[in-house]
């Protein structure tokens, strides 16, 4: 199935080569889960702060619990912030 | 000690110039700067003054860490009631001015009156003077800049300024200081303009001695690790500046699109940090130049960009073409998604005008923001902007309404009123969207509810850095809350609006608290000054001023009532995300958060809670 990797900030050299404006479709195993999917793509674990799938928060404990559906975005960030 | 316990009163009508001492006893309920400045513009003005009257004042105040060596230690505060809201204003800037000036031995600055004819002041130490200001009055913050620095021959000076838009009173005019820093919000430049005050240039040889130097360093030492080692302003802060927050924002489907139509924004990416650091198509060559700090600031989150020079905006204008302060978050979002605009040249050329001029760029991105939909409604029209077609999404239309609204020419008159006093004017004022006339920044309370509840309850009218929930909602520092929960916000708001106004008032920058909390900021606070500073001690300074600033804003003519939203929010389903289908919960908030606050149902402060913090 295919889902939508999206890295930003300093993660986006862990993209693969067809990614496009810091975001690829990626072709997974179905039943993956998030933690699989970042490890999948060699993205350090403890430089994944942030980690939205559509949009809503999973904390580190629930990333190995959240099963991706196909269509499915997850964006990861650094540590960051703004204002 | 961290004080000069001196203040300077300049009267403009009269021309005179006296210096007082600092009341120390305030400065012990108050801290220094947003609430001891606060502290004496209540104390001396009638709250129903009009703001952009002779009678209104304006006080340029610093707090105990200016100036000295804890990290961020530049700030200050320009403090007075503000002609957007009609409420109290503190604009808040960094640059390197704040410093100056105390280093000039001061600690406050205050102004009253209003000059025959416009002037500008110089302070050099314990020099003062008034200067005919004729050959720069209608000229820009930077001509401005640069022809008091060649006429007084000193390149070392530190100015602060306002641009046409400030002469002119556009509602939303800023007070720009080092070319590109800015006490911001409210119109405070509007003040100065009214004032006939073009520019205040400030040198100063004296250093800022505090209270007990050994254990001030060790502090400030201990500090500075901590931000050091934080990854976010140890790292993400320096490298992607707060514009790392355009595609968060985004994905967390709070992002204000289209004058808040939408909370998703289809060109983020394209005026995103990531975009800043990407090759251009065009010229191969990046936005971003670099980043910068303010003074004595370990965490330089300031962008420093260049734009394309063949870019329609700048082409043939060379003056444009060198380096100078880049998009932050709140710049970007309000000129671009606000306005549906992806072209990340234009809103960096609009940023600069509105350094050059003198604007706030979130009221005036999101006052075009308003002015395109009335133009998408047929409300506005060709006749009315002069020909300029008012399209969402049009960098053209942007661009030259950022031309006319820096010089109050045609309809950047309009646009010079706000959002509010446009929609209105227009027969919409529904479609403002602003909270007690001050126009919103770049989160939407439909995907961050305690947002909703922040600006609702703001004492400057809309503004993220009253309580900057976003930091626990989506961030999740200092623990991550749900943001599309309601529950708990009443305290979190709370909690975020006594600590910053704590922060704000002791001279350093609020994005210290992505690493640092009160526990690190008191004992540098603690041995700079008197006052024995503690955490829970800055807290409940930090609730006083907040009951300060109501009760001001409340004998202004402000009721509970005005601590509302845009109906938009509170009846328009987001459409998208993680929150569509949902409004901004504020009725479930509100009750609790002035139960919390000891306030009447009607939102009033008890003559209990009043007497308990001593205001
Ligand atoms: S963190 Fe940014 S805004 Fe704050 S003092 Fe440092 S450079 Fe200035």
């Amino acid at each position: 199935m295919d889902v939508t990797l999206k890295l930003y900030a300093s993660l986006g050299t862990y993209l693969p080569d067809h990614a496009h404006k810091n975001e690829a479709v990626v072709s997974v195993d179905d039943g993956i889960n998030v933690e699989a999917l970042i490890d999948q793509y060699q993205v350090p674990r403890k430089e994944c702060h942030l980690v939205l799938v559509n949009g809503v928060f999973k904390a580190p404990g629930q990333r190995s619990q959240t099963v991706l559906k196909a269509g499915d975005a997850v964006a990861v960030w650094p540590p960051v912030a703004g204002g | 000690m961290g004080w000069h316990r001196k203040i300077l009163r300049i009267n403009l009508s009269k021309g005179t110039v006296d210096v007082e001492p600092l009341n120390m006893e305030w400065a012990q309920q108050y801290l220094g700067q947003r609430g001891l400045a606060s502290k004496y513009l209540i104390n001396e003005i009638d709250p129903k003054v009009d703001p952009l009257s002779p009678d209104n004042k304006m006080i340029f105040a610093t707090g105990p860490l200016t100036g000295t060596a804890a990290s961020t230690g530049g700030r200050y505060s320009v403090i007075t009631k503000g002609p957007l809201t009609n409420a109290i204003a503190c604009s808040n800037s960094g640059g390197y001015w704040g410093a100056e000036f105390k280093f000039a031995g001061w600690d406050m600055l205050i102004l009253e009156g209003k000059a025959e004819k416009p002037v500008y002041l110089t302070i050099m130490d314990d020099k003062v003077e008034l200067h005919d200001a004729s050959e720069i009055w209608g000229t820009t913050v930077w001509h401005t800049d640069d022809w008091i620095k060649t006429k007084h021959q000193d390149p070392m000076m530190h100015i602060a300024a306002i641009g046409v838009s400030g002469e002119k009173e556009v509602l939303y005019s800023a007070i720009v200081n080092d070319l590109h820093r800015a006490a911001g919000r409210s119109g405070v430049g509007a003040v100065m303009g009214s004032k006939n005050l073009k520019a205040i240039a400030v040198r100063g040889t004296q250093g800022v001695a505090v209270k007990d130097g050994k254990t001030f360093l060790k502090a400030t030492m201990d500090g500075k690790k901590v931000l050091a080692e934080n990854a976010v302003t140890g790292q993400g802060l320096p490298t992607y500046g707060t514009q790392v927050l355009m595609n968060v924002i985004n994905e967390a489907g709070a992002m204000p699109t289209r004058n808040h139509r939408d909370v998703q924004f289809e060109g983020s990416h394209d005026i995103s940090a990531e975009a800043m650091h990407e090759p251009r198509k065009t010229d191969g060559k990046k936005n971003l130049l670099t980043n910068q700090a303010c003074f004595g600031c370990t965490i330089a989150c300031g962008r420093i960009s260049k734009i394309d020079e063949n870019h329609f905006s700048v082409k043939n204008k060379p003056e444009y073409w060198h380096a100078s302060g880049g998009l932050e978050y709140e710049a970007a979002w309000a000129l671009g998604s606000n306005t549906g605009i992806d072209d990340l040249e234009a809103l960096t050329y609009v940023n600069f005008i509105c350094n050059e001029q003198g604007m706030d760029p979130i009221s005036f991105g999101a006052t075009v923001s308003a002015a395109m939909e009335l133009y998408d409604l047929g409300l506005l029209t060709t006749e009315h902007t002069g020909g300029i077609e008012l399209k969402f999404g049009s960098a053209e239309a942007l661009v030259k309404c950022v031309e006319l609204t820096g010089k109050a020419e045609g309809f950047g008159k309009e646009l010079g009123m706000g959002s509010l006093r446009l929609c209105t004017k227009y027969g919409r004022p529904d479609l403002s969207m602003t909270v007690k006339g001050q126009e919103f920044p770049a989160y939407d309370s439909r995907g961050i509810q305690g947002m909703g509840l922040t600006y609702a309850t703001s004492n400057r009218g809309a503004c993220h850095l009253r309580s900057y929930t976003v930091s626990s909602e989506i961030l999740g520092i200092p623990e991550k809350t749900d943001p599309l929960a309601t529950e708990g916000k009443p305290a979190l708001v709370k909690a975020f609006q006594d600590a910053t106004a704590a922060v704000d008032s002791a001279g350093i920058c609020v994005f210290t608290t992505f690493a640092w909390t009160l526990e690190d900021i008191a004992p540098q606070v603690d041995a700079a000054c008197e006052g024995g500073w503690t955490p829970d001690r800055m807290m409940e300074v930090g609730e006083r001023i907040w009951n300060m600033e109501r009760m001001f804003n409340m004998q202004a003519g402000f009721t509970g009532k005005d601590d509302n939203l845009p109906p938009r929010l509170l009846s328009e389903p987001a459409k998208t995300g993680p929150a569509e289908g949902r409004v901004n919960g504020l009725e479930k908030m509100l009750p609790e958060y002035y139960q919390l606050r000891g306030w009447t149902a009607d939102g009033v402060p008890t003559n209990e809670t009043l007497s308990r913090l001593a205001v």
